[in-house]
């Protein structure tokens, strides 16, 4: 172990009471709004943009601050945040994969 | 030692962009995270194959989601609940997010307080916090049994597409789990914490190693991450 992996840097700025306190507040709203999406029976684009957007902000929130990720050398956040970026690339393959199974059963199954 | 000498003696004159920093990281034949402790960039490592598994459930959900060619159970209704003859939707699952969203703010106060050694405090949050998710498991307890009474089975359900079931006790059971791991974690080390083993440098039973206040943080990395997929599920099974 090194002596540099004793002293993280940057500890002194990530660990102020009142930024965690200001995060946990908008968690909670962005929670609420989401919830708010559901409530008002909010339909069609509007709906998932609204979903999306409050996930993103949420996800982005936390790892960022409570997870101390903002406060971390390029070198672990690249490493820890660029290979998720494959499972985009499944969920592309996995929606047109989808797209043709419901195309051959509609097709097939007599269901269209 | 070689490194941080070396280090150092560069700093005055020219301190190196974040992009320069990044790629000596990574290319120096050396310890490639040098500002994350072991500890710290394996647990990073372990989330992220973490976020692999609970990435292949969702997908798995889209995909039987959107080929099946009957319709599925809209979880508005599925999860809605009577309170004081008002049907309300969503609202378990609502209060189970905001269970979830607390516990993640004591999570990062007892970080905080770790690093301020504040030994009592960081083991009160802490027990807080394992309190906020045994909670949470409950009423995940309490949704399942509803659920299961209703007739919700892997292969079939009342409502609609008979995946419904299989992808909802697959990703939530797998959720529920991974909270109740992180409930023991955090039991275990409030715990050391409570008896000042990282003041003292007590060795741990299983490692032999003296703990750090850091070790806190890393359990709070995982909690944070339990919460983290919530958001994911919250969004795109509950809300979808």
């Amino acid at each position: 172990m090194t002596a540099s992996a004793s002293h993280p840097s940057g500890h002194s700025s990530g660990h102020s009471i009142r930024l965690y306190l200001l995060v946990w507040f908008w968690l909670f709203v962005l929670s609420a709004c989401s919830y708010l999406v559901d409530y008002f029976h909010l339909q069609g684009i509007l709906r998932w943009f609204l979903i999306l957007l409050f996930m993103v902000v949420k996800a982005g929130l936390i790892v960022a601050v409570f997870m101390h990720m903002a406060w971390e050398r390029l070198a672990l956040i690249y490493a820890i945040l660029v290979p998720p970026a494959a499972l985009l690339v499944f969920v592309a393959i996995m929606s047109a994969e989808a797209t043709y199974t419901l195309l051959t059963r509609s097709t097939f199954l007599g269901g269209g | 030692m070689t490194d941080t000498a070396l280090r150092s003696a560069v700093r005055p004159e020219a301190r190196p962009t974040q992009w320069r920093r990044l790629s000596s990281d990574w290319a120096a034949d050396r310890q490639t995270f040098p500002g994350a402790s072991w500890r710290k960039a394996m647990m990073w490592i372990f989330l992220l194959s973490d976020t692999f598994v609970f990435g292949c459930f969702l997908i798995g959900y889209m995909t039987v989601r959107m080929s099946t060619t009957v319709p599925w159970p809209n979880p508005s209704e599925v999860f809605a609940l009577e309170i004081g003859g008002t049907t309300l939707p969503l609202i378990l699952i609502a209060i189970m997010t905001f269970v979830l969203i607390s516990s993640s703010g004591t999570m990062a106060m007892a970080v905080a307080c770790g690093y301020r050694r504040r030994r009592r405090a960081t083991a009160l949050l802490m027990l807080l916090t394992a309190l906020l998710g045994a909670t949470f498991v409950g009423m995940q307890a309490f949704e399942w049994t509803k659920l299961i009474h209703e007739g919700v089975r892997p292969w079939e359900n009342p409502w609609g597409a008979e995946q419904f079931g299989a992808a909802f006790f697959m990703i939530t059971g797998f959720h529920g789990t991974h909270v109740t791991i992180g409930v023991l974690i955090l039991l275990v080390v409030a715990r050391k914490v409570w008896r000042g083993d990282y003041d003292t440098g007590r060795r741990g039973f299983f490692t032999s190693q003296p703990g750090r206040y850091e070790n806190v943080e890393i359990a709070g990395l995982y909690w944070h991450f339990v919460d983290l997929v919530w958001v994911f599920i919250f969004a795109l099974f509950y809300l979808w």
